[in-house]
């Protein structure tokens, strides 16, 4: 249904390929949060996958003995801006479920604060997810989600948890925090699977 | 809402309640007029929408001639059933779409929306039986949008409840909806307005034009031991450090809710 506004003409043509439908190129960093930034002390952080048979649990020392990833990738925000050739550092999801045995194909994610964020198993392995702890070469700041924040690229930012500690297998989809709040169930910004 | 078609989203353990279904609309501009120097305040007329809770906001989306679109969201300062929508937008010196909205657009013009959207930042009535809640409202700038919509929903529910608006705006020239809040204060409803301004005050204002600080805040909002649900909405940087203060003070952190708006 989309029509001609009448007198805009827009300021940039520089469309660039790397930018879903309905996104804007930022240079700064905005803050999406739903409530106040918690303060997590790293000394007490930890970090735990909860299947069906049982816990797996790490400290933020044992955390940092992993196996640690450059990544350099693009993040697209729901509220339309996106960010390309970002630089974080991280833990590979694929190296945290090495020892995982689950048949429970969902994943909700949790996070200190009380956030909560739904994404099915298949999106976070395979090179596709981590958690990060430094970004642009510095700590992560805790507005941003510090100390460690889950990067899920693929889907819309929202779905990359902030101040994330703990992933919940679950047998089926259930919507998180924003989902049961007007987002999109999946969150896939190419087909701009922004909002139910 | 009486007229309103519903629906209703997915069913979560934590319950969703029904709301309007979010889509896209052609919306008429029906007027425009000045809210501050830098800003103006659009009254349109959204043909299909669905009415919407006060606190939530719509995508506007603007089409060149060639195709390009620009998508921006903005809070609605109105709420309830009706066709009318209301913003308010504030022009930022290198924005693409709001110096457009700002300055160009006029009685007439087409836009699209789509909306409404987000069920978190809003503020509905307490149901018939429940106590209601006192709640308090912290602005910064242009973030006042939301919460007029909700300090005016308030108002018509008649809800006897304690409800505040801690505003944080530069100048007198600066406040939005100046004469709707100041007609609040002077109704009975039991509602508060606490100006701060930080560049320069009215005539004989009793205190110096600054920032706010800690103390100020404390002084002005709800205690805690009264268990308000608080509104935050401004800059990233306001509502960060507002929210810090606010869970310093004792303030529940799940009682917080935080709107930020970006730099585009």
């Amino acid at each position: 249904m989309s029509f001609i506004t009448r007198g805009f003409s827009g300021r940039s043509r520089e469309r660039d390929d790397r930018l879903p439908p309905g996104q804007t190129l930022v240079h700064d960093f905005p803050v999406l949060s739903a409530g106040p930034t918690p303060d997590v002390d790293t000394a007490d952080w930890e970090f735990t996958i909860r299947t069906e048979s049982g816990e797996h649990r790490w400290s933020w020392d044992e955390f940092m003995a992993l196996d640690i990833e450059d990544v350099s990738t693009d993040i697209h925000c729901v509220t339309h801006w996106s960010k390309l050739g970002t630089s974080w550092r991280g833990v590979s999801l694929d190296t945290l479920f090495a020892d995982v045995e689950t048949e429970q194909e969902y994943v909700m994610a949790h996070s200190y604060g009380g956030y909560t964020t739904n994404i099915p198993l298949d999106e976070l392995l395979d090179g596709k997810a981590w958690i990060a702890f430094e970004f642009d070469g510095e700590p992560l700041d805790p507005e941003h989600g510090g100390p460690a924040r889950l990067l899920v690229p693929a889907l819309y930012f929202w779905k990359s948890a902030k101040w994330v500690r703990g992933l919940e297998m679950m047998d089926q989809d259930e919507p998180g925090f924003w989902e049961q709040n007007g987002y999109h169930l999946h969150g896939d910004p190419w087909k701009e699977e922004r909002y139910w | 809402m009486s007229d309103a078609a519903l629906s209703v989203g997915p069913t979560a353990a934590g319950g969703v309640r029904a709301a309007p279904r979010a889509g896209w609309h052609v919306a008429t501009v029906a007027a425009t007029r000045r809210e501050t120097p830098n800003a103006t305040r659009l009254e349109l007329e959204v043909e299909g929408w669905p009415g919407n809770a006060p606190g939530q906001h719509l995508d506007v989306r603007l089409t060149a001639p060639d195709g390009y679109t620009a998508t921006r969201s903005y809070s609605i300062a109105s709420s309830g059933p009706s066709r009318r929508v209301v913003l308010a937008i504030d022009k930022l010196p290198d924005g693409e779409v709001s110096p457009f909205l700002v300055d160009e657009v006029r009685a007439g013009d087409l836009l699209e929306v789509h909306g409404p959207l987000g069920a978190y930042f809003v503020w509905r009535p307490a149901a018939s039986g429940a106590d209601p809640r006192p709640v308090q409202l912290i602005a910064g700038g242009s973030g006042v949008v939301p919460l007029y919509a909700i300090a005016q929903a308030h108002a018509d529910a008649d809800d006897p409840s304690a409800f505040r608006l801690l505003y944080s705006v530069r100048t007198p020239a600066d406040v939005y909806f100046a004469d709707e809040l100041h007609g609040l204060v002077a109704a009975s409803a039991p509602f508060r307005l606490d100006l701060v301004y930080t560049r320069s005050t009215p005539d004989g204002w009793p205190l110096q034009a600054g920032r706010i600080t800690r103390e100020a805040l404390e002084v002005a909002v709800i205690p805690a031991a009264e268990r308000p649900l608080v509104y935050v909405c401004g800059s990233t940087g306001f509502v960060e450090r507002v929210a810090d203060w606010l869970v310093e003070l004792g303030h529940d952190a799940r009682s917080i809710r935080t709107e930020r708006y970006g730099g585009t």
